[in-house]
């Protein structure tokens, strides 16, 4: 066991720290639309310097980055208060599953659009009855020639209205068993019969979308990893999800935490011992959370699979941003609930944490069928 | 990085479960405990193996080895809830070994290694185990000072704590300073009860596991229900969460100045792990239904064993608050 970062763990990081320094992309504007585009010049000069997803090959434009390499990363992106590049999704998501499943025509045409964020990608798989459930998707994709023919509605679909492109899982067999009749497709989102809908959240942002499609026309070439395989490739993108961006996040809880007790300090607060108590609960957890997520390092890198410790990581992460902020509007008082101020917006934010990449009942399930080996719960049966 | 043990680490922790799961069983803890004895042929096999020595310096006739080493028999003691005065005697040597003088290490440290002699330590104001049969007691005064009192000038009142698996007692007495105040040497300590309540919230979780996969109600196995399951994975959360925290504090002690010191990863193992296992085994006891409340159960010893090892040496309140202060003043550092 050694927990200290190896040489070139250490230089890599070191490199980091000293170009995040001398690249500083300034205060984001006022307004989403703004907001994005700052974010995408900002995706663009980390691109420009390969920085843009080190975890992707050196052929691709990445770094080739060792997992442990891309969570340095991520922590030196929050560390530093760098924003996320705008493409979030088309990087963590849409470019390994393509890299993946994807014919060479596949990876030529899209992922160095991606990569400069010239393309922006978003994710078409929740339904409005179909969260949780995403194998009882109900889209349709019927065959008309060589394209298919989409008809139906997706749900909290992110950046779905900077996206150019977006990666849709629809039923193309509705004969076949439910994990068997899908099929995942890369669908231009500039095309008639496609129709974005801002879904504007709790906090008065519009994160995410709905999407209304009919008739829209995907040729055949844009089907990723075979008619009838978009299960396991749509699981593809899913494993992907949370590689990486665990990091960001941790060293985000991190600096809110250390923010509430420097502010703490400067009230005269850490005397206190109930506000004490709470905050060393909190550094508790957050430490938990950040050693957790080392340890996983470990055993992917060891074992190639993940362990126990990742399946555990977002929603300790979920579970202890929110005790947070809602401890920071108890100690901050009312000056934390006015509109527009930091921890006023942390603290309805916080509330998709749970939700968001996975429901913490969700997440308990898998633990307990997939890492403890619980009996699942037989379907009800009216 | 590597948050893995060594292949050597491993083989350690392999054949202490091993040892364990045939010398240790349930059957053997519940003996000791309702006889109130310890099981003596355990702890001689312990000392042959030279277990009590494992962190003591070679000089002084230990193994040499280091803090993970013994984290991970800690951890594997408590898995098997052995009955034996193994974390009293490790602890007083840490301690010592860490914070004692060139005499007190000289005078102790040997005796402590080869399991000639047991050791103990804790609080003036708190429970002490295994302080009777001890030959050397390290004592925390109520002033924060770390006395070392020789077994003749301690006086010892032996008490019934709820985790009959071990013996405890109030200790008084005033002995001399043990070395250089010795706070280091207590996070030496800490890191050890740490890694024992780690091992009895894994054995706790395995216990529960198979009785809810096992016990059926209205025709399903009752880890099939969410509201046990949910549980069950809450259980697993906690473990881990404790693990993380515990191995780092371990690793921390043995890096030295190379790591983060020791002071902060100290607390933070022992209030996740006081926190987080006793919750573990009271969660072991609900999910076992009524069953778990009997005598005739063993997941209570589990759920009594993390009890006391959660007030050993400060229980998570004490620990929360040092760390905030250590943290708060670290933050400040960072500010000026």
């Amino acid at each position: 066991m050694d927990l200290t970062f190896s040489d070139a763990e250490a230089q890599f990081r070191d490199e980091l720290r000293a170009w995040f320094e001398s690249n500083d992309p300034g205060e984001m504007p006022e307004g989403d639309d703004a907001g994005y585009a700052w974010r995408r010049d900002w995706q663009k000069r980390l691109a420009a310097d390969r920085y843009a997803a080190v975890h992707w090959p050196e052929q691709y434009g990445g770094r080739g980055a060792t997992i442990t390499q891309s969570a340095i990363f991520f922590e030196e992106l929050g560390r530093a208060r760098r924003p996320l590049p705008a493409n979030v999704l088309g990087i963590l998501l849409a470019g390994p599953t393509i890299m993946t499943f994807g014919t060479d025509e596949q990876k030529d045409r899209y992922l160095a659009p991606i990569l400069t964020g010239d393309e922006i990608w978003c994710q078409g798989f929740s339904e409005p009855d179909a969260g949780s459930d995403l194998a009882s998707l109900k889209t349709k994709a019927v065959k008309d020639g060589d394209e298919w023919v989409i008809t139906g509605q997706k749900v909290w679909t992110s950046g779905a209205q900077y996206s150019k492109w977006c990666m849709l899982v629809a039923r193309t067999d509705f004969d076949a068993p439910k994990h068997k009749g899908l099929t995942y497709f890369l669908m231009d989102m500039e095309q008639p019969g496609v129709q974005v809908r801002p879904l504007v959240q709790i906090t008065g942002e519009p994160e995410f979308n709905e999407l209304f499609i009919e008739g829209a026309r995907i040729p055949d070439e844009n089907v990723l990893g075979g008619v009838g395989n978009g299960w396991r490739v749509a699981l593809t993108t899913l494993m992907n999800e949370r590689s990486g961006l665990a990091f960001f996040l941790q060293v985000r809880l991190r600096q809110l935490l250390d923010e509430l007790i420097e502010e703490a300090a400067a009230r005269g607060l850490l005397d206190d011992p109930i506000v004490a108590d709470r905050l060393g609960y909190l550094h508790t957890k957050a430490e938990i959370l950040r050693l957790t997520a080392y340890r996983g390092l470990t055993t992917i890198e060891k074992y190639g699979t993940p362990g126990p410790e990742g399946s555990l990581t977002k929603w300790m992460w979920s579970e202890t941003n929110q005790e947070l902020v809602q401890f920071a509007a108890d100690l901050l008082g009312p000056e934390a609930l006015i509109s527009g101020e930091k921890w006023a917006y942390e603290l309805l934010r916080a509330r998709g944490n749970t939700i968001e990449g996975g429901t913490t009942e969700i997440l308990k399930n898998i633990v307990a069928e997939r890492v403890l080996g619980l009996p699942r719960l037989k379907a009800v049966t009216a | 990085m590597n948050f893995d043990f060594s292949e050597d680490q491993h083989e350690i922790k392999r054949t202490a479960r091993d040892l364990l799961g045939q010398r240790s069983t349930l059957a053997k803890v519940r003996e000791a405990a309702e006889g109130k004895s310890y099981d003596d042929a355990l702890w001689k096999e312990l000392v042959e193996l030279g277990w009590p020595g494992i962190a003591v310096s070679e000089e002084h006739g230990g193994q040499g080895l280091g803090a993970v080493e013994l984290a991970i028999l800690c951890e594997e003691l408590g898995y098997a809830l052995a009955a034996s005065p193994f974390l009293a005697t490790v602890m007083a040597a840490e301690a010592i070994g860490a914070a004692g003088t060139a005499e007190q290490q000289a005078r102790w440290l040997p005796g402590l290694a080869s399991g000639e002699i047991t050791g103990a330590l804790g609080g003036a104001s708190q429970l002490v185990n295994d302080a009777d049969a001890a030959a050397v007691i390290v004592l925390v005064g109520d002033d924060g000072v770390v006395r070392l009192l020789p077994r003749e000038q301690a006086d010892v009142t032996v008490v019934d704590s709820i985790d009959p698996t071990r013996r405890a007692a109030r200790v008084a007495g005033e002995g001399e300073t043990l070395g250089n105040g010795g706070h280091d040497g207590l996070d030496r300590a800490t890191v050890a009860v740490s890694a024992e309540l780690v091992g009895v919230g894994q054995r706790a979780l395995e216990m529960t596991l198979a009785y809810v996969k096992d016990r059926r109600q209205f025709d399903t196995p009752v880890g099939a229900y969410q509201a046990v399951s949910h549980k069950c994975a809450q259980m697993l959360k906690d473990t881990e969460g404790a693990r993380s925290a515990t191995y780092y504090a371990a690793w921390a002690a043995d890096a030295g100045d190379d790591g983060p010191g020791l002071a902060e990863p100290a607390s933070l193992a022992k209030s996740a792990a006081s926190d987080g296992i006793r919750d573990v085994t009271a969660n072991a006891i609900q999910a076992h239904g009524g069953i778990g409340f009997t005598w005739e159960a063993d997941v209570h010893w589990f759920y009594k064993r993390a009890q006391v090892d959660a007030a050993l040496l400060g229980g998570s309140g004490l620990h929360r608050r040092r760390l905030i202060a250590l943290v708060g003043a670290r933050l400040a550092g960072t500010a000026a």
